[in-house]
C-alpha cells in the first residue's frame, strides 16, 4: 500500500538547500531553502504575469478573443469589489485581484498530476488570511482612528443588549483569519486526499487479476467525477476568498454597520 | 485507555458533524430553487450569492472533516 499513500503528495522537499548562519554542520542554521512549494509559488506568479502582460497584445478598443478573457477577469473582480466595498474600496483592487489570481492559479496548478499544491498547507493560507486581516485592521485604524471600534457596536441597540453583543462581535472579528484560512486549506486538502484515496483503489484493484480490472472501473469513474468537482472547488474557493476579502475591506472603509 | 484506538473512534464521531453541513447546503439550494421557480427573471442575478452561500456553509462540513484528518494523521 506504500505506493498509494494519500499523504505523500503534501511532503515539502528542499530543492536547493540554503541554510543561513549555523555552525557548518549539515542542517544547522536558519532554513531558507528553495522548496517545491516555493517553486510552484514562483510558477504561479510567472504564469499570471505572463498571461496578464501578453493577453492584451495590441490593446484593440474592440477586444479580440484572448484580450477579452483577461478583460473578463478584470471586470469580474472589479464589479465584485465595487458592489461590496463601494467606490472608496476600489483602492484595494490590485490587492484583491492579486489574491484572487494567485489562489485560483495555485489551486489549478495543483490539479496537474505530479505538481505540488501550494494552498494545501495551512501556513500558506494562514499567511494570506493574516495579510488580509492586517490590511483591514491597519487601514481601519489609520483612516478612522478609534472610531474603528464602532464596528463592534452596531447602531440602534439598547445598552443591556450591547453588553452581550460587543464580545460576540469581537470574537467573530478575531475568528475571521482562522475561518478564512481553514476554509481554503480544508477544501483543497480534503479534495486532494479524497482523490488520491479513490485513485489508490484503482491501483489496488488493478493488481488483483482480471476480475480486479473489471471492478477498477468504478473507482476510476469516481476519480473522474472527483477531478471535475476539484476544478469547481478550486475556482469557487478563490472566488469566495476574494468576496470575503472585499467584505472585510468594506468593514475597514465604512466601519459602521 | 490508549490513545491509538481512541483516535480512530474520535475520527469516526467527528464525521457526524457533516450532517449539519449537509442540511445547511440543501437549505440554501432548496430556497434558491423555490425563489427561482417563482421569479425566474431574478434568478441569474442571485447565482453569485448562491455560490458564495454554498461555499461558506460547506466550509463548516470541511472543518469537521479536518478534525477527523487531524486525529488520524497529526495527533
Amino acid at each position: 500500500m506504500a505506493g498509494t499513500d494519500p499523504i505523500h503528495q503534501f511532503v515539502i522537499e528542499d530543492m536547493f538547500p540554503i541554510y543561513l548562519g549555523g555552525d557548518g554542520t549539515a542542517g544547522s542554521g536558519l532554513n531558507v531553502s528553495f522548496t517545491n512549494s516555493a517553486l510552484f509559488m514562483v510558477a504561479t506568479v510567472v504564469a499570471i504575469s505572463a498571461y496578464m502582460l501578453l493577453a492584451p497584445g495590441k490593446r484593440q478598443l474592440v477586444p479580440n478573443r484572448i484580450q477579452l478573457t483577461s478583460e473578463l477577469m478584470y471586470e469580474f473582480i472589479a464589479n465584485m469589489l465595487r458592489s461590496s466595498a463601494g467606490k472608496q474600496g476600489m483602492v484595494f483592487f490590485p490587492f484583491v485581484f492579486s489574491l484572487f489570481a494567485f489562489i485560483l492559479v495555485a489551486n489549478l496548478f495543483g490539479m496537474v498530476p505530479y505538481f505540488f499544491t501550494v494552498t494545501s498547507h495551512i501556513i500558506v493560507t494562514f499567511a494570506l488570511a493574516m495579510l488580509v486581516i492586517s490590511v483591514v485592521t491597519i487601514y481601519g485604524f489609520a483612516k478612522h482612528g478609534l472610531k474603528f471600534f464602532k464596528l463592534f457596536a452596531p447602531s440602534g441597540i439598547p445598552a443591556p443588549v450591547l453588553l452581550i453583543v460587543v464580545p460576540i462581535e469581537v470574537v467573530s472579528f478575531l475568528s475571521r483569519p482562522i475561518s478564512l484560512s481553514v476554509r481554503l486549506f480544508g477544501n483543497i486538502l480534503a479534495g486532494h486526499i479524497t482523490l488520491k484515496v479513490f485513485t489508490g483503489f484503482v491501483v489496488t484493484l488493478g493488481a488483483a487479476g482480471f476480475l480486479g480490472w473489471m471492478g477498477a472501473v468504478l473507482p476510476l469513474a469516481m476519480g473522474v467525477a472527483l477531478t471535475a468537482l476539484e476544478f469547481l472547488v478550486a475556482a469557487v474557493q478563490a472566488y469566495v476568498f476574494a468576496v470575503l476579502t472585499s467584505m472585510y475591506l468594506n468593514d475597514a472603509v465604512h466601519p459602521s454597520h | 485507555m490508549e490513545a491509538e484506538w481512541a483516535k480512530y473512534i474520535g475520527a469516526g464521531i467527528a464525521t457526524l458533524g457533516m450532517a449539519g453541513a449537509a442540511l445547511g447546503v440543501s437549505n440554501i439550494f432548496s430556497n434558491f430553487l423555490t425563489g427561482a421557480l417563482r421569479n425566474p427573471s431574478a434568478a441569474p442575478s442571485q447565482t453569485g450569492n448562491l455560490i458564495f452561500g454554498f461555499a461558506v456553509t460547506e466550509a463548516l462540513g470541511i472543518f469537521s472533516f479536518l478534525v477527523a484528518l487531524i486525529l488520524l494523521f497529526v495527533a
